[in-house]
């Protein structure tokens, strides 16, 4: 199939650069994928998972929260907040955010801020333990 | 003469010390540069590839029905001020006011000062701060960056400034930075002035529509190209400390050596002297 060049950062560095066939995340509207030869895009990225097919066929998988995708002159770059391939995930540290955040959720008694926060939280690990699953 | 030997011995002991701290600072400044130097390597594909994106997005955008993407009429501009927490940089902090000052031409103007040198500057000169939060540069983290980003976000949405400008110092070698200032919004600026005549335009397909795109963008735009600032001053500031103190401790051996040379020759003569005066005493006997 064909495939487009494509570059992931994030602040913390650029993560992968190369040739992919098919970048498929989530965006604020919903899960989309992007083909090689699309026309010149841009949106917004939401939190979910998110996986690209490289040029041998082999998928990675990743979690992806928040950021931009665009595509111009049929190259895509794929600006996120965060990043993570499945295989640097930390499940256990993803699964005590999970705890903490559902426990403060819970408790109940927050700000407006607070309570974004925790729930901010909450959906960061849930994204996370997904992906790893 | 041995009051003479006395002062210059004193001399050299306070040359000394002066040179221990100089020293010391530059050897803190050249470890902490390699973890800096290291952060900002990593930062800057994703600054540049965020600042190329929304440039080649700028020139193609045709959709101006959101705040971020309108030509703006309000001249007021708001500085992103990003400066170090300390002095002993040599020219690190001056040059970056400098280049403000070069840039604002007498507008009235707004800063976000990040770093003490940049809180104490618009204290000086008495230039509204849109917050004082962040004056310590060296505790910036991502989630800083954000904080900042939707703070810029909501004052530029209420009108308070028609452009935000990103004021900071660009690491180009270990020997060499520049003061820099980049236009950050709206994104008419952006547009470089070649291109804008330019008679073909990309058109571009934004999803759900450009309005909610660019609002749901900008402030992870905004806190991207300001974290990547921050690491980029950071860098800078330690380098042009490193340099300064290397030359502060390279100054003071040459003044060490040229005070040891006087302490040796006031030595010679007071010993010629003393000679001179038992042989004279001699001979008067």
């Amino acid at each position: 199939m064909a495939t487009f060049p494509i570059r992931i950062g994030t602040p913390d560095g650029l993560l992968f650069e190369g040739e992919a066939e098919r970048v498929v995340c989530r965006s604020i509207t919903g899960d989309l994928a992007i083909l090689a030869g699309h026309c010149n895009f841009c949106t917004a990225l939401g939190m979910g998972e998110a996986h690209i097919v490289l040029e041998d066929g082999t998928k990675r998988e990743a979690a992806c929260i928040g950021g931009m995708l665009s595509v111009m002159h049929g190259s895509c770059s794929l600006l996120a907040t965060t990043w993570e391939w499945k295989e640097d995930i930390d499940a256990e540290r993803a699964a005590r955010a999970k705890e903490r955040a559902s426990e403060k959720l819970a408790k109940g008694g927050l700000s407006d801020q607070e309570y974004k926060l925790a729930q901010a939280k909450l959906q960061r690990a849930l994204v996370r333990l997904s992906v790893k699953e | 003469m041995a009051a003479n030997m006395k002062a210059v011995k004193l001399r050299i002991k306070s040359v000394q010390s002066t040179m221990q701290i100089t020293k010391a600072m530059e050897l803190v400044a050249s470890s902490k540069l390699r973890r800096a130097k290291e952060r900002a390597d990593a930062c800057r594909p994703y600054f540049q590839t965020l600042h190329k994106t929304l440039q080649d997005i700028a020139a193609g955008n045709t959709d101006v029905s959101s705040v971020y993407a309108k030509p703006q009429s309000e001249s007021k501009c708001c500085y992103v001020l990003i400066a170090g927490d300390r002095g002993l940089a040599g020219g690190y902090n001056t040059n970056l006011f400098k280049r403000l000052e070069a840039e604002e031409n007498g507008e009235e103007l707004v800063v976000l000062p990040i770093g003490k040198k940049a809180v104490e500057y618009a204290h000086r000169r008495q230039i509204e701060c849109l917050t004082e939060n962040f004056a310590e540069i060296a505790g910036v983290s991502v989630a800083d960056c954000f904080e900042m980003a939707n703070l810029l976000c909501k004052a530029y949405r209420e009108g308070r400034f028609g452009h935000i400008d990103l004021c900071y110092t660009r690491f180009i070698s270990m020997l060499s930075q520049q003061a820099d200032v980049l236009p950050a919004l709206p994104l008419t600026d952006l547009v470089p002035e070649e291109t804008e005549k330019a008679p073909v335009r990309d058109l571009i397909l934004y999803e759900p529509d450009a309005a909610e795109v660019f609002d749901a963008i900008v402030p992870e735009y905004l806190a991207g190209l300001i974290y990547g600032g921050v690491c980029e001053s950071v860098a800078s500031e330690l380098a042009a400390r490193r340099t300064a103190m290397e030359a502060a401790t390279n100054n003071a051996e040459e003044m060490i050596d040229r005070l040891n040379l006087h302490y040796n020759r006031a030595r010679q003569a007071s010993i010629t002297q003393e000679i001179t005066e038992i042989v004279g005493g001699a001979e008067g006997v």
